[in-house]
């Protein structure tokens, strides 16, 4: 099992804010992992600085052995690192298969050909399709995206990623607003993925969590506070403190969500 | 449904823009002229503003090129237009180019300053330079001949229809730019700029790429005018033409390329026609229609008529 990612002592600091602090993480390339922690907690800031977009203060990130702490957001979705939105960021008067497309384009076409070309552009939109079916908007490909509901965004986001062809995908509350059959859909997607595709996932839905992952990391207070398999963080009393910051919080972090692979354990 | 029509609807267009000769006088071909020209000017600045979100003033630089290298080649090289056309894009896209690399690395109200800037900075230089005539303008420019060594367009029907094919052209580019990969990553750029760097695009080549082939159909439009008035002076580059360029892009609806160029049509005869009824006020007159156009179609003329009903969603 092989390190794709190596995160060591990443440090981001917004002033006097440290969101994610002093943070040393490993992901193994094929797994699913899972990131959690409580709201506020430097998930989605930990993800920034992973996709590059936001500088960390300190610390190094490598990917595939590289070492891509000073590579900037373009050059690493080129490498194959990807993630998606807490709050959605796509193109909104654009159609749905257009914002795929843009995807695919930079993927697999020249994204900057200045005339249309009737076979590659064929082919494009091919490819774009593909992944609108993989996610279940194909039907909906015509629409502007500013027509989806905020589940069917989500499901864009996910075509998004999908079509750069990642080897890593950083999935921020990818189910947050879904309905329960998006959600699904979502959750058979993740797991049909090929293990070519790794896959890190912040999510507050512990049904989710614990269907999906082979490995957890619980982030409090920019803080790793646990990191390893699901039943070292289930059993790990600091945990349940820490991720709701009250004493009885394993009630409410286990048994208050109806989980049937633990339900039938704690009972 | 509609769609279907959208072909057959450009074909009657062109034909009866293409006929115009044969039943107007020449002063309203003269004026019509100018409205293609000034329209091509009017595509490239939505081809920014519109479809690239990047709102842009400086246009009127590279039409500027495009209109003195014609004028300056028919001086002293010839008097055949398509060279003087091939010479005017081809300044006009490199200025582009050369002044882009900076310009689009700014956005947003930055973006409208530095090329409010270029474009005066241009209108300086065309009134400051001796060798290009300096404030009293570029004159003695010959008529133009289509075929080398053929016969000068003397009459306002043949010089329309020179400036017509430019025009054309020049919209087909910019349609074909539009509905191309291209074109899409521009629109992706208006819509949210940010995104693209997360999926491996960078957003200074669109934008850069974006901002030359604006600057080429600028600088063809700018070899039209030429062509019809065979005089070039600095007063063509001025900012008030800047403005009534993003007026008409305004009111004709962003983005839609055609919308612009009806929005172009209404300005010019406007300014030019009307204005005449109310000598000196012809400014004051585009003032107020942009006001009212602003009130009464926010999504300028394009946009009202293409308004769609809310799609129902199942609940
Ligand atoms: N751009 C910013 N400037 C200043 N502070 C910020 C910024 N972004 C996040 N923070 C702060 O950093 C901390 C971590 O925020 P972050 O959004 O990463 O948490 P999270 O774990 O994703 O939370 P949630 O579960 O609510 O999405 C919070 O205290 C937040 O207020
Ligand atoms: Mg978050």
């Amino acid at each position: 099992m092989t390190a794709l990612l190596e995160v060591q002592g990443l440090t981001l600091r917004y002033g006097a804010v440290t969101a994610v602090d002093d943070v040393t993480l490993t992901v193994a390339e094929g797994s699913r992992h899972a990131l959690i922690g409580p709201n506020g907690a430097g998930k989605s800031s930990l993800f920034s600085v992973l996709g590059g977009a936001t500088r960390a203060t300190s610390g190094t990130v490598r990917f595939g052995g590289t070492d891509i702490t000073s590579a900037d957001e373009v050059a690493r979705a080129r490498a194959g690192l990807v993630r998606t939105y807490q709050h959605s960021s796509l193109f909104l008067r654009l159609s749905v298969l257009d914002n795929v497309k843009l995807a695919v384009e930079r993927q697999s076409g020249r994204p900057l050909r200045p005339w249309p070309s009737p076979r590659a552009d064929r082919r494009v939109a091919a490819a774009a399709l593909e992944r609108l079916e993989q996610v279940g908007l194909a039907e909906r490909r015509r629409e502007p995206v500013s027509s989806l509901s905020h589940g069917e965004r989500r499901q864009l986001e996910v075509a998004l990623v999908l079509a750069c062809e990642p080897r890593l995908v950083l999935f921020d509350e990818p189910t947050a607003g879904m309905s329960a059959a998006e959600t699904t859909r979502f959750l058979e997607l993740v797991e049909g993925l090929p293990r070519e595709i790794t896959t890190v996932v912040v999510e507050h839905d512990l049904d989710v969590v614990f269907r999906l992952a082979d490995r957890i990391s619980v982030l409090a207070a920019g803080r790793l506070i646990a990191d390893g398999t699901p039943e070292e963080v289930r059993s790990d009393a600091g945990v349940n403190a820490a991720y709701l910051g009250a004493a009885d919080g394993r009630e409410a972090l286990f048994t208050d969500a109806p989980d049937p692979t633990t339900e039938g354990g704690r009972a | 449904m509609r769609r279907a029509l959208v072909p057959g609807v450009v074909v009657a267009v062109v034909l009866v823009l293409v006929a115009l000769p044969l039943f107007l006088t020449p002063y309203p071909i003269s004026l019509v002229t100018r409205i293609l020209a000034f329209g091509l000017l009017v595509v490239s600045v939505d081809l920014l503003t519109g479809v690239t979100g990047l709102p842009s003033l400086g246009q009127i630089a590279y039409f500027g090129v495009g209109a003195y290298t014609a004028g300056m080649v028919g001086v002293h090289v010839t008097d055949n237009l398509p060279v003087q056309l091939l010479a005017g894009v081809a300044l006009a896209a490199v200025a582009a180019l050369v002044t882009g690399a900076f310009v689009v690395r700014t956005s947003g109200i930055v973006f409208l300053m530095v090329t409010l800037a270029v474009g005066e900075l241009t209108h300086r230089l065309a009134d400051g330079l001796d060798a290009v005539g300096g404030s009293n303008g570029l004159a003695g420019i010959p008529p133009g001949t289509v075929l080398p060594g053929g016969e000068p367009l003397l009459i306002a029907g043949f010089v329309y229809w020179w400036v017509l094919a430019v025009f054309l052209l020049g919209m087909a580019v910019a349609l074909v730019v539009s509905r191309s990969p291209l074109g899409r990553a521009m629109r992706g750029v208006r819509e949210a700029e940010g995104r693209l760097p997360a999926l491996g695009q960078r957003t200074y080549a669109i934008k850069l790429a974006a901002f030359v082939v604006a600057g080429a159909v600028a600088g063809a439009a700018g070899t039209a005018w030429t062509a019809q008035n065979r005089f070039v002076s600095p007063g063509d580059l001025a900012f008030s033409v800047s403005a009534i360029a993003l007026l008409s892009v305004v009111l004709g609806g962003a983005g839609t390329l055609w919308g612009p160029l009806l929005g172009a049509a209404v300005v010019i005869v406007v300014r030019d026609e009307l204005a005449a009824y109310v000598a000196g006020y012809g400014e004051l007159l585009l003032g107020v229609l942009f006001v009212v156009a602003v009130y009464a179609l926010p999504r300028g003329i394009a946009g009202s008529r293409l308004r769609r009903v809310p799609s129902v969603k199942p609940a």
